[in-house]
Protein backbone atom coordinates (compact mmCIF):
# COMPACT_ATOMS: atom_id res chain seq x y z
CA UNK A 1 0.00 0.00 0.00
CA UNK A 2 2.53 2.63 1.08
CA UNK A 3 5.71 1.51 0.31
CA UNK A 4 9.06 4.13 0.45
CA UNK A 5 8.28 5.58 -3.24
CA UNK A 6 4.68 5.68 -2.61
CA UNK A 7 5.17 7.74 0.63
CA UNK A 8 7.55 9.81 -1.16
CA UNK A 9 4.93 10.75 -3.90
CA UNK A 10 2.82 11.90 -1.20
CA UNK A 11 4.74 13.35 0.93
CA UNK A 12 7.51 15.07 -1.14
CA UNK A 13 5.20 18.05 -2.24
CA UNK A 14 4.08 19.23 1.34
CA UNK A 15 7.13 20.83 1.23
CA UNK A 16 11.07 19.78 0.13
CA UNK A 17 9.35 19.60 -3.73
CA UNK A 18 6.31 21.88 -2.93
CA UNK A 19 4.07 22.77 -5.76
CA UNK A 20 3.88 26.42 -4.93
CA UNK A 21 7.11 27.06 -3.71
CA UNK A 22 9.67 25.06 -5.29
CA UNK A 23 8.29 24.14 -8.63
CA UNK A 24 6.79 27.63 -8.96
CA UNK A 25 3.10 25.99 -10.67
CA UNK A 26 -0.22 27.40 -10.41
CA UNK A 27 0.42 30.91 -9.09
CA UNK A 28 -2.23 32.37 -10.51
CA UNK A 29 -5.03 30.85 -8.26
CA UNK A 30 -2.58 31.37 -5.12
CA UNK A 31 -2.76 34.62 -5.31
CA UNK A 32 -6.37 35.35 -6.22
CA UNK A 33 -8.39 33.25 -4.18
CA UNK A 34 -6.49 33.77 -0.72
CA UNK A 35 -8.13 36.95 0.69
CA UNK A 36 -9.84 35.28 3.49
CA UNK A 37 -9.63 31.71 4.66
CA UNK A 38 -13.10 29.88 3.35
CA UNK A 39 -12.74 30.60 -0.13
CA UNK A 40 -9.20 29.51 -0.38
CA UNK A 41 -9.87 26.12 1.56
CA UNK A 42 -12.89 25.48 -0.92
CA UNK A 43 -10.52 25.95 -3.46
CA UNK A 44 -7.93 23.53 -1.97
CA UNK A 45 -10.43 21.27 -1.58
CA UNK A 46 -11.63 21.55 -5.57
CA UNK A 47 -7.72 21.05 -6.46
CA UNK A 48 -6.88 17.79 -4.41
CA UNK A 49 -10.52 16.40 -5.96
CA UNK A 50 -9.72 17.27 -9.69
CA UNK A 51 -6.02 16.21 -9.51
CA UNK A 52 -6.73 13.29 -7.54
CA UNK A 53 -9.06 12.10 -10.41
CA UNK A 54 -7.23 13.03 -12.99
CA UNK A 55 -4.07 11.39 -12.16
CA UNK A 56 -5.59 8.18 -12.05
CA UNK A 57 -7.86 8.53 -15.29
CA UNK A 58 -4.78 9.59 -17.06
CA UNK A 59 -2.68 6.86 -15.66
CA UNK A 60 -5.67 3.75 -16.61
CA UNK A 61 -5.92 5.14 -20.04
CA UNK A 62 -1.99 6.19 -20.39
CA UNK A 63 -0.76 3.04 -22.63
CA UNK A 64 -3.69 3.90 -25.18
CA UNK A 65 -3.33 7.62 -25.44
CA UNK A 66 -1.16 8.37 -28.82
CA UNK A 67 1.36 10.74 -27.54
CA UNK A 68 0.33 13.48 -30.42
CA UNK A 69 -2.70 14.30 -28.74
CA UNK A 70 -2.05 13.43 -25.07
CA UNK A 71 -2.22 17.10 -24.71
CA UNK A 72 -5.79 17.90 -25.86
CA UNK A 73 -6.88 14.66 -23.90
CA UNK A 74 -5.53 15.88 -20.87
CA UNK A 75 -6.93 18.88 -21.13
CA UNK A 76 -10.63 17.02 -22.17
CA UNK A 77 -10.29 14.83 -19.02
CA UNK A 78 -9.60 17.82 -16.76
CA UNK A 79 -12.44 19.99 -17.91
CA UNK A 80 -14.95 17.43 -17.28
CA UNK A 81 -13.69 16.75 -13.92
CA UNK A 82 -13.60 20.68 -13.27
CA UNK A 83 -16.96 21.19 -14.80
CA UNK A 84 -18.32 18.44 -12.02
CA UNK A 85 -16.84 20.14 -9.21
CA UNK A 86 -17.83 23.74 -10.72
CA UNK A 87 -21.68 22.23 -10.45
CA UNK A 88 -21.27 20.72 -7.15
CA UNK A 89 -20.19 24.12 -5.64
CA UNK A 90 -22.89 25.95 -7.43
CA UNK A 91 -25.56 23.53 -6.00
CA UNK A 92 -24.25 23.08 -2.26
CA UNK A 93 -22.05 26.41 -1.90
CA UNK A 94 -23.27 29.09 -3.74
CA UNK A 95 -21.85 32.08 -1.67
CA UNK A 96 -18.35 30.52 -2.18
CA UNK A 97 -18.68 30.03 -5.80
CA UNK A 98 -19.64 33.45 -6.58
CA UNK A 99 -16.58 34.70 -4.57
CA UNK A 100 -14.14 32.25 -6.64
CA UNK A 101 -16.26 33.32 -9.54
CA UNK A 102 -13.96 32.20 -12.89
CA UNK A 103 -11.27 31.03 -10.64
CA UNK A 104 -13.27 27.63 -10.48
CA UNK A 105 -12.87 27.57 -14.28
CA UNK A 106 -9.13 28.05 -14.64
CA UNK A 107 -8.67 24.98 -12.83
CA UNK A 108 -8.39 23.57 -15.83
CA UNK A 109 -5.41 25.76 -16.81
CA UNK A 110 -3.49 25.29 -13.77
CA UNK A 111 0.11 24.20 -14.42
CA UNK A 112 0.20 21.71 -11.52
CA UNK A 113 -2.37 20.05 -13.08
CA UNK A 114 -0.74 19.56 -16.27
CA UNK A 115 2.72 19.53 -14.87
CA UNK A 116 1.99 16.52 -12.91
CA UNK A 117 0.07 14.97 -15.38
CA UNK A 118 3.20 14.96 -18.20
CA UNK A 119 5.52 13.70 -15.32
CA UNK A 120 3.92 11.53 -13.20
CA UNK A 121 0.62 10.03 -14.34
CA UNK A 122 1.33 9.43 -17.95
CA UNK A 123 4.60 6.94 -16.61
CA UNK A 124 2.91 5.59 -13.31
CA UNK A 125 0.10 2.93 -12.18
CA UNK A 126 -2.92 4.50 -10.93
CA UNK A 127 -1.95 4.26 -6.92
CA UNK A 128 0.79 6.16 -6.82
CA UNK A 129 -1.18 8.51 -9.06
CA UNK A 130 -3.35 9.03 -6.68
CA UNK A 131 -1.33 9.85 -3.64
CA UNK A 132 0.76 11.86 -6.20
CA UNK A 133 -2.30 13.76 -7.18
CA UNK A 134 -3.23 13.99 -3.23
CA UNK A 135 0.58 15.16 -2.32
CA UNK A 136 0.50 17.72 -4.44
CA UNK A 137 -2.85 19.07 -4.21
CA UNK A 138 -2.09 19.35 -0.27
CA UNK A 139 1.03 20.73 -1.20
CA UNK A 140 -0.81 23.48 -2.81
CA UNK A 141 -3.73 23.92 -0.33
CA UNK A 142 -1.40 24.23 2.40
CA UNK A 143 0.43 27.36 1.15
CA UNK A 144 -2.76 28.62 0.07
CA UNK A 145 -4.01 28.20 3.86
CA UNK A 146 -0.97 30.00 4.94
CA UNK A 147 -1.35 33.38 2.78
CA UNK A 148 -4.81 33.22 3.33
CA UNK A 149 -4.25 32.84 7.05
CA UNK A 150 -2.29 36.01 7.44
CA UNK A 151 -3.97 37.98 4.63
CA UNK A 152 -7.37 38.12 6.27
CA UNK A 153 -5.88 38.32 9.99
CA UNK A 154 -4.05 42.06 8.81
CA UNK A 155 -6.11 42.95 6.57
CA UNK A 156 -10.17 42.40 8.02
CA UNK A 157 -8.90 41.35 11.67
CA UNK A 158 -10.61 38.13 11.18
CA UNK A 159 -10.32 34.16 10.65
CA UNK A 160 -13.07 32.57 9.06
CA UNK A 161 -14.96 35.57 9.44
CA UNK A 162 -14.93 35.89 13.57
CA UNK A 163 -13.51 38.67 14.81
CA UNK A 164 -10.02 37.89 16.60
CA UNK A 165 -8.39 41.37 17.14
CA UNK A 166 -10.11 42.67 20.33
CA UNK A 167 -12.07 45.84 20.27
CA UNK A 168 -9.28 47.27 22.72
CA UNK A 169 -7.08 47.29 20.14
CA UNK A 170 -9.16 49.62 17.64
CA UNK A 171 -9.74 51.81 20.20
CA UNK A 172 -5.98 52.68 21.19
CA UNK A 173 -5.59 53.05 17.67
CA UNK A 174 -5.02 49.90 15.73
CA UNK A 175 -5.93 50.01 11.99
CA UNK A 176 -6.57 46.83 9.70
CA UNK A 177 -3.80 46.86 7.19
CA UNK A 178 -6.18 47.54 4.04
CA UNK A 179 -3.09 46.69 1.54
CA UNK A 180 -3.28 43.32 2.41
CA UNK A 181 -6.77 42.55 0.61
CA UNK A 182 -5.67 44.57 -2.70
CA UNK A 183 -4.30 42.03 -5.27
CA UNK A 184 -0.37 43.22 -4.84
CA UNK A 185 0.60 41.81 -1.02
CA UNK A 186 -0.58 38.37 -2.14
CA UNK A 187 3.20 38.37 -4.23
CA UNK A 188 4.50 39.90 -1.34
CA UNK A 189 3.58 37.05 1.26
CA UNK A 190 4.22 34.71 -1.21
CA UNK A 191 7.83 35.90 -1.68
CA UNK A 192 8.04 36.12 2.51
CA UNK A 193 6.86 32.44 2.28
CA UNK A 194 9.70 31.89 -0.13
CA UNK A 195 12.35 33.42 1.74
CA UNK A 196 11.53 31.66 4.86
CA UNK A 197 11.43 28.24 3.09
CA UNK A 198 14.71 29.24 1.25
CA UNK A 199 16.42 30.56 4.51
CA UNK A 200 15.56 26.69 5.85
CA UNK A 201 15.96 24.78 3.04
CA UNK A 202 19.29 25.93 1.58
CA UNK A 203 19.78 23.34 -1.19
CA UNK A 204 16.89 25.35 -2.94
CA UNK A 205 18.70 28.63 -3.18
CA UNK A 206 19.55 29.73 -6.79
CA UNK A 207 22.91 31.25 -7.51
CA UNK B 1 -15.38 55.85 -27.57
CA UNK B 2 -16.75 53.18 -25.07
CA UNK B 3 -14.47 50.63 -27.42
CA UNK B 4 -11.48 52.88 -26.31
CA UNK B 5 -12.21 53.31 -22.79
CA UNK B 6 -12.55 49.39 -22.43
CA UNK B 7 -9.38 49.46 -23.91
CA UNK B 8 -7.32 51.32 -21.99
CA UNK B 9 -9.20 49.89 -18.77
CA UNK B 10 -8.55 46.62 -19.84
CA UNK B 11 -4.25 47.39 -20.15
CA UNK B 12 -3.97 49.66 -17.08
CA UNK B 13 -6.81 49.02 -14.45
CA UNK B 14 -8.26 45.31 -15.21
CA UNK B 15 -4.63 44.05 -16.11
CA UNK B 16 -4.02 40.69 -16.24
CA UNK B 17 -0.90 40.01 -14.09
CA UNK B 18 -1.53 42.78 -11.35
CA UNK B 19 -5.31 42.95 -11.43
CA UNK B 20 -6.12 39.23 -11.93
CA UNK B 21 -2.75 36.86 -11.80
CA UNK B 22 -3.78 35.44 -14.88
CA UNK B 23 -0.96 33.97 -16.99
CA UNK B 24 1.65 34.05 -13.56
CA UNK B 25 3.75 30.83 -14.49
CA UNK B 26 4.99 31.66 -17.74
CA UNK B 27 5.31 35.47 -16.62
CA UNK B 28 7.73 34.52 -14.40
CA UNK B 29 9.61 31.48 -16.52
CA UNK B 30 9.98 33.36 -19.53
CA UNK B 31 10.72 36.65 -18.34
CA UNK B 32 14.64 36.20 -17.89
CA UNK B 33 14.89 38.79 -20.57
CA UNK B 34 13.61 41.36 -22.91
CA UNK B 35 13.54 39.63 -26.40
CA UNK B 36 12.00 36.45 -25.32
CA UNK B 37 9.47 37.95 -23.12
CA UNK B 38 8.29 40.31 -26.16
CA UNK B 39 7.86 37.12 -28.01
CA UNK B 40 5.62 35.43 -25.90
CA UNK B 41 3.84 38.68 -24.99
CA UNK B 42 3.16 39.25 -28.85
CA UNK B 43 1.99 35.34 -29.15
CA UNK B 44 -0.59 35.87 -26.10
CA UNK B 45 -1.70 39.29 -27.58
CA UNK B 46 -2.50 37.13 -30.74
CA UNK B 47 -4.29 34.44 -29.42
CA UNK B 48 -6.66 36.37 -27.21
CA UNK B 49 -7.57 39.12 -30.12
CA UNK B 50 -8.31 35.65 -32.39
CA UNK B 51 -10.01 33.86 -29.79
CA UNK B 52 -12.25 36.39 -28.34
CA UNK B 53 -14.36 36.89 -30.93
CA UNK B 54 -14.62 32.98 -31.79
CA UNK B 55 -15.60 32.29 -28.22
CA UNK B 56 -17.91 34.81 -27.91
CA UNK B 57 -20.14 33.77 -31.17
CA UNK B 58 -19.93 30.35 -29.17
CA UNK B 59 -21.44 32.20 -26.17
CA UNK B 60 -24.28 34.03 -27.99
CA UNK B 61 -24.97 31.49 -30.59
CA UNK B 62 -24.44 27.94 -28.62
CA UNK B 63 -24.36 28.13 -25.07
CA UNK B 64 -26.37 30.61 -23.40
CA UNK B 65 -29.48 29.85 -22.41
CA UNK B 66 -32.33 30.00 -25.07
CA UNK B 67 -29.48 31.06 -27.23
CA UNK B 68 -29.89 27.90 -29.89
CA UNK B 69 -33.42 29.39 -30.70
CA UNK B 70 -32.65 30.77 -34.37
CA UNK B 71 -32.24 27.13 -35.11
CA UNK B 72 -35.59 25.98 -34.01
CA UNK B 73 -38.08 27.52 -31.90
CA UNK B 74 -38.69 24.64 -30.28
CA UNK B 75 -34.50 24.51 -28.88
CA UNK B 76 -35.41 28.27 -26.89
CA UNK B 77 -35.26 26.39 -23.35
CA UNK B 78 -31.86 24.47 -23.93
CA UNK B 79 -29.61 26.41 -21.56
CA UNK B 80 -25.98 24.61 -22.72
CA UNK B 81 -23.73 26.90 -20.11
CA UNK B 82 -22.12 24.01 -17.91
CA UNK B 83 -20.50 22.96 -21.13
CA UNK B 84 -19.00 26.61 -21.31
CA UNK B 85 -15.07 25.65 -20.20
CA UNK B 86 -14.94 22.37 -22.03
CA UNK B 87 -15.78 24.17 -25.38
CA UNK B 88 -13.56 27.35 -24.47
CA UNK B 89 -10.45 25.22 -23.83
CA UNK B 90 -11.24 23.11 -27.22
CA UNK B 91 -11.67 26.35 -28.78
CA UNK B 92 -8.35 27.46 -27.54
CA UNK B 93 -6.43 24.48 -27.91
CA UNK B 94 -7.14 24.19 -31.05
CA UNK B 95 -7.15 27.63 -31.95
CA UNK B 96 -2.79 27.60 -30.51
CA UNK B 97 -2.70 24.20 -32.86
CA UNK B 98 -3.85 25.85 -36.38
CA UNK B 99 -1.86 28.89 -35.47
CA UNK B 100 1.23 27.42 -35.24
CA UNK B 101 0.64 25.50 -38.32
CA UNK B 102 0.18 28.89 -40.07
CA UNK B 103 2.80 30.50 -38.75
CA UNK B 104 5.63 27.90 -39.62
CA UNK B 105 4.08 28.07 -43.26
CA UNK B 106 4.52 31.29 -43.81
CA UNK B 107 7.00 32.82 -41.55
CA UNK B 108 9.39 30.38 -40.55
CA UNK B 109 11.75 33.13 -39.03
CA UNK B 110 8.89 34.16 -36.46
CA UNK B 111 8.03 30.36 -35.54
CA UNK B 112 11.88 30.33 -34.87
CA UNK B 113 11.68 32.78 -32.74
CA UNK B 114 9.00 31.94 -30.90
CA UNK B 115 9.60 28.36 -30.27
CA UNK B 116 8.46 26.30 -27.52
CA UNK B 117 6.01 29.43 -26.10
CA UNK B 118 3.58 28.79 -29.01
CA UNK B 119 2.01 25.60 -28.41
CA UNK B 120 2.63 26.24 -24.35
CA UNK B 121 0.07 29.33 -24.74
CA UNK B 122 -3.00 27.05 -24.83
CA UNK B 123 -2.36 26.58 -21.15
CA UNK B 124 -1.85 30.00 -20.44
CA UNK B 125 -4.82 30.92 -17.81
CA UNK B 126 -4.78 34.93 -19.32
CA UNK B 127 -6.38 33.22 -22.65
CA UNK B 128 -8.84 30.74 -20.98
CA UNK B 129 -9.49 33.85 -18.22
CA UNK B 130 -10.10 36.24 -20.98
CA UNK B 131 -12.28 34.24 -22.24
CA UNK B 132 -14.39 33.52 -19.03
CA UNK B 133 -14.42 37.41 -17.58
CA UNK B 134 -15.58 38.43 -21.19
CA UNK B 135 -18.61 35.64 -20.59
CA UNK B 136 -18.66 37.46 -17.48
CA UNK B 137 -18.88 40.72 -18.63
CA UNK B 138 -21.86 40.11 -21.20
CA UNK B 139 -20.33 42.37 -23.94
CA UNK B 140 -22.79 43.56 -26.37
CA UNK B 141 -21.24 43.43 -29.38
CA UNK B 142 -18.18 40.64 -31.21
CA UNK B 143 -16.71 43.67 -31.64
CA UNK B 144 -16.58 45.23 -28.25
CA UNK B 145 -15.06 41.84 -26.96
CA UNK B 146 -12.29 41.81 -29.73
CA UNK B 147 -11.20 45.12 -28.27
CA UNK B 148 -11.32 43.91 -24.44
CA UNK B 149 -9.07 40.79 -25.23
CA UNK B 150 -6.47 43.00 -27.69
CA UNK B 151 -6.81 45.19 -24.64
CA UNK B 152 -5.85 42.48 -22.40
CA UNK B 153 -3.03 41.06 -24.22
CA UNK B 154 -1.22 44.35 -24.80
CA UNK B 155 -1.81 44.41 -20.72
CA UNK B 156 -0.24 41.10 -20.64
CA UNK B 157 2.47 42.58 -22.86
CA UNK B 158 3.41 45.49 -21.07
CA UNK B 159 3.47 43.98 -17.77
CA UNK B 160 6.04 40.82 -18.83
CA UNK B 161 8.52 43.23 -21.04
CA UNK B 162 8.44 45.75 -17.96
CA UNK B 163 9.61 42.58 -15.20
CA UNK B 164 12.00 41.18 -18.18
CA UNK B 165 13.59 44.70 -18.36
CA UNK B 166 14.19 45.11 -14.60
CA UNK B 167 15.53 41.71 -13.73
CA UNK B 168 17.93 42.03 -16.86
CA UNK B 169 19.10 45.05 -14.81
CA UNK B 170 19.11 43.55 -11.18
CA UNK B 171 21.02 40.12 -12.42
CA UNK B 172 23.70 41.64 -10.38
CA UNK B 173 22.81 43.57 -7.60
CA UNK B 174 23.07 42.04 -4.03
CA UNK B 175 20.18 40.05 -3.12
CA UNK B 176 19.54 37.88 0.15
CA UNK B 177 20.31 34.29 -1.47
CA UNK B 178 17.13 32.87 -0.21
CA UNK B 179 15.15 35.95 -2.36
CA UNK B 180 17.25 35.24 -4.72
CA UNK B 181 15.26 34.26 -8.67
CA UNK B 182 11.98 33.28 -7.83
CA UNK B 183 11.42 35.01 -4.46
CA UNK B 184 12.73 38.53 -5.66
CA UNK B 185 10.11 38.54 -8.89
CA UNK B 186 7.72 38.22 -6.68
CA UNK B 187 8.15 41.27 -4.37
CA UNK B 188 8.72 43.04 -8.11
CA UNK B 189 5.66 42.07 -9.42
CA UNK B 190 3.29 43.05 -6.26
CA UNK B 191 5.46 46.61 -6.47
CA UNK B 192 4.84 47.13 -10.06
CA UNK B 193 1.35 46.20 -9.20
CA UNK B 194 0.56 48.47 -6.80
CA UNK B 195 1.90 51.15 -9.13
CA UNK B 196 0.00 50.26 -11.52
CA UNK B 197 -3.33 50.61 -9.12
CA UNK B 198 -2.53 53.98 -9.06
CA UNK B 199 -4.67 53.90 -12.91
CA UNK B 200 -7.69 53.33 -10.92
CA UNK B 201 -10.30 55.40 -11.75
CA UNK B 202 -8.93 56.76 -15.29
CA UNK B 203 -11.72 56.96 -17.53
CA UNK B 204 -11.83 58.32 -21.06
CA UNK B 205 -14.27 61.22 -22.45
Amino acid sequence: MLSKKNKEALFNPLSKDNPVLVQILGICSTLAVTVSLEPAIVMGIAVITVMAFSNVIISLIRNTIPTTIRIIVQLVVVAALVIMVQQFLVAYNYDVSKQLSVFIGLIITNCILMGRLEAFALNNKPWPSFLDGIGNGLGYSIILVIVAFFRELLGSGTIFGFQVIPQWCYDHGYENNGLMILPPMALITVACIIWVHRARNTELQEN
Amino acid sequence: MEELNLFVKSIFIDNMIFAYFLGMCSFLAVSKNVKTALGLGIAVTFMLTVTMPINYALDKYVLQEGALSWLSPSLASVDLSFLGLIMFIAVIASGTQLVEMAVEKFSPSLYASLGIFLPLIAVNCAILGGALFMQQKDFGSAVTATVYGFGSGIGWLLAIVGIAAIREKIAYSNIPAPLRGVGITFIITGLMGIAFMSFLGIKLG
